[in-house]
């Protein structure tokens, strides 16, 4: 049979970002596969080190724009690890709720878009409008619904308004009544789960050997959570569970997900009742004068997508010398995808693609 | 709950919300109010707003520049600047929020701006103050019309919070002596700010440079605070010393209207400009000065000298500057040793004499001649100097003391503050008065209040100092901290009290007789106390002291002189390099302008220039 070259994405419907798939198919079957994320090249890290360090912080956001908040914590974290700041405890109690909602807020974009990529457009729909009760509460927060920018070094930049916990409550109780009808429609369906089980599968060994992390990670069986294992924040603070699936299939990355939707409204509803009183931000000196003992460090953080981590060199002056990104959707999109996609049918790509969570704009930075 | 057996008519239950209502809106027929800390289109109070441009120094897109504004007339503290957004790249961080000092700039929780002109997306925003046209109530908005000319009233988002500011608007404190220490003691009382202190202290400074336009030296103030924060004090010191001969004078006793003017003191405490200033020269040591500010060598012009009249801080500012542009001067100076006012009438708590001269060793340090005990007019007259230097500068300034001439004030116990504190600083034996009662509320009569006041301490053990003064407690026109500390060291003041008579029984001052004063200036701003005579007080006191201002002594000008010398009223009319209508007389520092040391600095600059100028054949430099 003749070999096609097909050309997925970039602008297609089931892409999250400008990112393309380059696809060579025999009939129905995908013989090759290469990512393509050459059109989403922004900058973000060499423009870091031309800015002041706190002119860098509105800026980091947008290495992600369906979980833009883990970036915002990690610039913070490595900022303060280097400049020796410290965050009161009701920072830190307010950076884990804010990094929650925007866990929720990312995955129920993951579900409307894996919804999509099957053909379920309804519960697409649900989660999309129950994202927005979260980003409502963004806005209130922190005055913008998709860019927060509200993580920053030594803490966060505005306490609680009023009466913001009750209503982030509010939110959840919704939510959580909605999963159920999320799982009758759809994770419970018979029809999702014959097209997805056994589709795509990646074994421990492999998500390890990759370097794959968050819930591709979990998804094989391996209960590695950076929350867990190395808390940040207030996470030490909380009791959760870490959702595990065996067999690193379609799947099972998708119940992961699904899973970890109730974990989260537990921990903010944990955070919202031990939350402590005080400031909420240590002040930082003045952004002109600011400049950072030479040295460089290493943070890291559980994202939606799986550990993400920033490098941070300092050079002794006001901006930083070298900022770098380590995002999971890197090897999930570059090394993972291609893999997974070899010998699957085309009508599975699109949801092989979104089932990995890939976020594109995080693989070129 | 996720069911291992999957269902083939769980999906059903979407049915139930065919029948409910949709949470979503019609837009734009139905409109989503936006939160209360909306980020939206820039809201900026102009009347609030000083111009200072850090905003535009933080945005980090450069989305903000700064435009000048011809309608609004720059004074102290405020340029005629305005902040301009560009909304092509705005990111609506609101960074620019967060680091406005005075608090002036907001986000609005307006976001939608729809416009067939492009370049309306570039405008200089404003508040429904100053803007009221375009603000409409919120009945009235409209989204089919939103535009940055309909905007809503009333409709801030996201505004600023001192808590959350980028602003450090706490002073680092300045340690001081304690008030039952320095009420005994003629030591430095302000005691200077540590290293870390300094530094921090300078790391305040948002370098707007509104100071140093409010400065009259228009001194490098950004700079050399910079300079500091980098602990780079040789280049503080270069800095200080483009404009300022007497750093460590300045340091100690300026008026400091820099600080008014400063950004931070809108809402906070102003940085502590003339503390850093102190900090800065006393890191370096008078040994290193030539080094460090590069005066090894001097070029010397072989013309004629200049003489100086005064070796006050115009004087001395003057030869300065004239040794600088290669000119030999000598200055001629009535008392035993130079230093002018902050020597003779300004206590040693406040100056002390070892600073003041490591100013003035440097200032001879470079061929500058001073002739002590030499007084103009009975040593060396005026017409000599004329015949023997090329110019002649001014600068006596003000040292004859106005009296109230209330009745009995020509009592042998009646002082002048400006003659007490010139003897303290002589050292010489003084009354002192067991109860003294000080008429004045500026800032000579606090320095001889608290003079006078250690020195009851050191005779007494114990302080019985009333002072009154017209002005009333707001008014007053001596420094906050001096009433402050006035107080603090045990004296009584009695603001709003106008001087009746002096009574005197059998030859002795037995106190002072004061009436309400209601008011100090008239209409037109102008001296026109108003008193009521009804609500009288009687304070006691042995000794009375009179501190409300002081004249110029201009005796030793011969008067045929004098007359070709033309006046503006009763000052001596200079032009702007303080010449007066005979060419070869300059004139300045306190008899022209002030009083204060940074005035008379600068006037010494310009002077030396004019001088420069006028010796080399009318060009100026």
């Amino acid at each position: 049979m003749r070999e096609l070259e097909l050309y997925f994405g970039p602008q297609h419907v089931g892409m999250v970002g400008n990112f393309g798939i380059i696809l060579n198919v025999e009939g129905d079957t995908v013989v090759k596969a290469r990512s393509n994320p050459g059109y989403l090249h922004r900058g973000f890290e060499k423009l870091m080190e031309y800015r002041s360090y706190i002119q860098n912080f509105p800026l980091v956001c947008r290495i992600n724009v369906m979980d833009p908040d883990p970036n915002e914590m990690l610039y913070a974290m490595a900022v303060e690890d280097l400049a020796g700041l410290e965050v009161p405890p009701r920072g830190h109690y307010i950076r884990s709720i804010v990094l929650e909602m925007s866990r929720i807020s990312s995955h129920l974009f993951w579900i409307w878009g894996f919804g999509n990529l099957l053909g379920f457009d309804t519960i697409g729909q649900w989660a999309m409008g129950d994202r927005d009760y979260f980003l409502d509460l963004f806005e209130e927060l922190c005055g913008g619904r998709v860019y927060h920018i509200y993580i920053w070094p030594g803490g966060v930049r505005r306490d609680l308004p009023p009466g913001f916990a009750d209503r982030l409550c509010a939110a959840c109780d919704h939510l959580e009544e909605k999963i159920s009808d999320y799982d009758d429609l759809f994770f419970n369906n018979r029809i999702f789960a014959e097209r997805t089980q056994g589709v795509a599968p990646l074994t421990r060994e492999q998500a390890i050997s990759l370097g794959i992390t968050g819930t591709n990670l979990r998804a094989t069986g391996a209960g590695y959570d950076v929350r867990k294992d190395e808390p940040y924040a207030a996470y030490s603070e909380f009791k959760f569970d870490v959702p595990v699936m065996e067999d690193g299939d379609s799947y099972s990355r998708a119940i992961v997900i699904r899973l970890e939707l109730e974990q989260s409204i537990s921990i903010i509803r944990q955070a919202i009742a031990q939350l402590p009183d005080g400031p909420a931000w240590n002040k930082v000196p003045n952004p002109f004068k600011w400049n950072i003992n030479p040295g460089e460090t290493y943070v890291k953080i559980e994202s939606s997508r799986g550990e993400e981590g920033v490098y941070m060199v300092s050079d002794g002056s006001n901006k930083p010398y070298r900022v770098y990104f380590r995002t999971p959707s890197y090897p999930t999109g570059m090394l993972v995808l291609e893999r997974l996609l070899q010998g699957a049918s085309v009508s599975d790509v699109g949801h092989i693609m979104m089932s990995l969570n890939i976020a594109a704009p995080e693989i070129d930075r | 709950m996720i069911r291992e057996k999957k269902s083939l008519f769980g999906p059903f239950v979407a049915l139930k919300y065919l029948f409910q209502k949709p949470h979503t809106f019609r837009f734009p027929f139905e409109q989503k109010p936006t939160a209360s800390r909306y980020r939206g289109l820039h809201i900026n109070e102009r009347e609030k707003c000083t111009g200072c441009g850090n905003c535009a120094d933080i945005c980090p897109n450069q989305a903000i520049r700064m435009i000048e504004v011809p309608e609004i007339k720059p004074e102290p503290g405020k340029k005629n600047e305005l902040p301009q957004i560009d909304y092509g790249r705005c990111c609506f961080c609101g960074l620019c929020v967060d680091i406005c000092p005075p608090g002036s700039l907001s986000l609005a929780r307006d976001y939608i701006h729809i416009d067939h002109a492009t370049d309306s997306f570039l405008y200089m925003p404003d508040s429904e103050k100053s803007g009221d046209q375009a603000f409409v109530p919120a009945s009235e908005y409209s989204i089919m019309k939103a535009s940055i000319n309909h905007r809503q009233a009333a409709n801030p988002g996201f505004v600023y919070d001192e808590d959350y500011s980028l602003v450090d608007f706490d002073r680092v404190p300045m340690p001081v002596m304690k008030p039952e220490e320095r009420r005994t003691s003629f030591l430095e009382m302000v005691q200077g700010y540590a290293e870390e202190e300094a530094r921090k202290e300078a790391s305040r400074c948002l370098e707007c440079a509104l100071c140093e336009e409010a400065c009259p030296a228009n001194m490098g103030i950004s700079r050399y605070v910079r300079a500091i924060w980098d602990a780079d004090y040789g280049e503080a010191a270069r800095v200080i010393y483009e404009t300022n001969p007497l750093p460590s004078i300045c340091g100690r006793i300026c008026t400091h209207r820099c600080e008014e003017a400063c950004s931070i003191g809108k809402r906070g405490e102003p940085v502590s400009i003339r503390w850093l200033k102190r900090f800065a020269m006393d890191q370096v040591s008078l040994e290193d000065y030539k080094k460090v500010l590069g005066t090894e060598s001097l070029e010397e012009k072989d013309i004629k000298k200049v003489a100086i009249v005064g070796a006050g801080p115009a004087g001395l500012s003057c030869a300065y500057f004239l040794a600088l542009m290669g000119h030999k001067s000598t200055i001629f100076e009535s008392r035993s040793k130079p230093g002018g006012i902050p020597r003779y009438g300004v206590p040693e708590y406040r100056m002390p004499y070892d600073m003041l001269d490591k100013d003035i060793e440097y200032i001879k340090s470079l061929g500058v001649e001073i002739r002590c005990n030499t007084r103009v007019g009975r040593d060396i007259t005026l017409d000599e100097l004329h015949r023997d230097y090329a110019a002649v500068f001014i600068a006596t300034g003000l040292h004859m003391g106005r009296s109230t001439r209330v009745e009995g004030t020509d009592h042998p116990k009646v002082f002048q503050a400006l003659n007490l504190l010139g003897d303290i600083t002589e050292g010489k034996e003084i009354m002192v008065g067991k109860k003294i009662v000080v008429i004045g509320g500026g800032n000579v009569a606090m320095d001889i209040a608290r003079s006078m006041a250690r020195l009851q301490m050191k005779k007494y053990g114990q302080v019985n100092l009333t002072a009154c003064c017209l002005e009333s407690e707001d008014i007053m026109p001596a420094d906050r901290e001096e009433i402050d500390e006035s107080r603090e060291e045990g004296i009584v003041i009695y603001p709003a009290r106008g001087p009746d008579r002096i009574e005197i029984e059998s030859g002795e001052i037995k106190g002072l007789h004061t009436v309400e004063c209601t008011s100090v200036f008239d209409e037109e701003g102008r001296f026109n106390p108003k008193f009521n005579k009804e609500d009288k007080m009687f304070l006691e006191g042995d000794m009375i002291i009179e501190a409300i201002g002081q004249g110029p002594d201009m005796s030793f000008i011969p008067e045929e002189l004098d007359e070709k010398i033309e006046k503006a009223g009763r000052r001596i009319k200079v032009d702007e390099f303080f010449q007066s209508s005979v060419p070869w007389l300059f004139f300045g520092g306190d008899i022209i302008q002030g009083p204060d040391v940074i005035h008379a600095i600068v006037n010494g600059h310009e002077a030396a220039k004019g001088i420069d100028a006028y010796i080399q054949g009318g060009k100026r430099s």
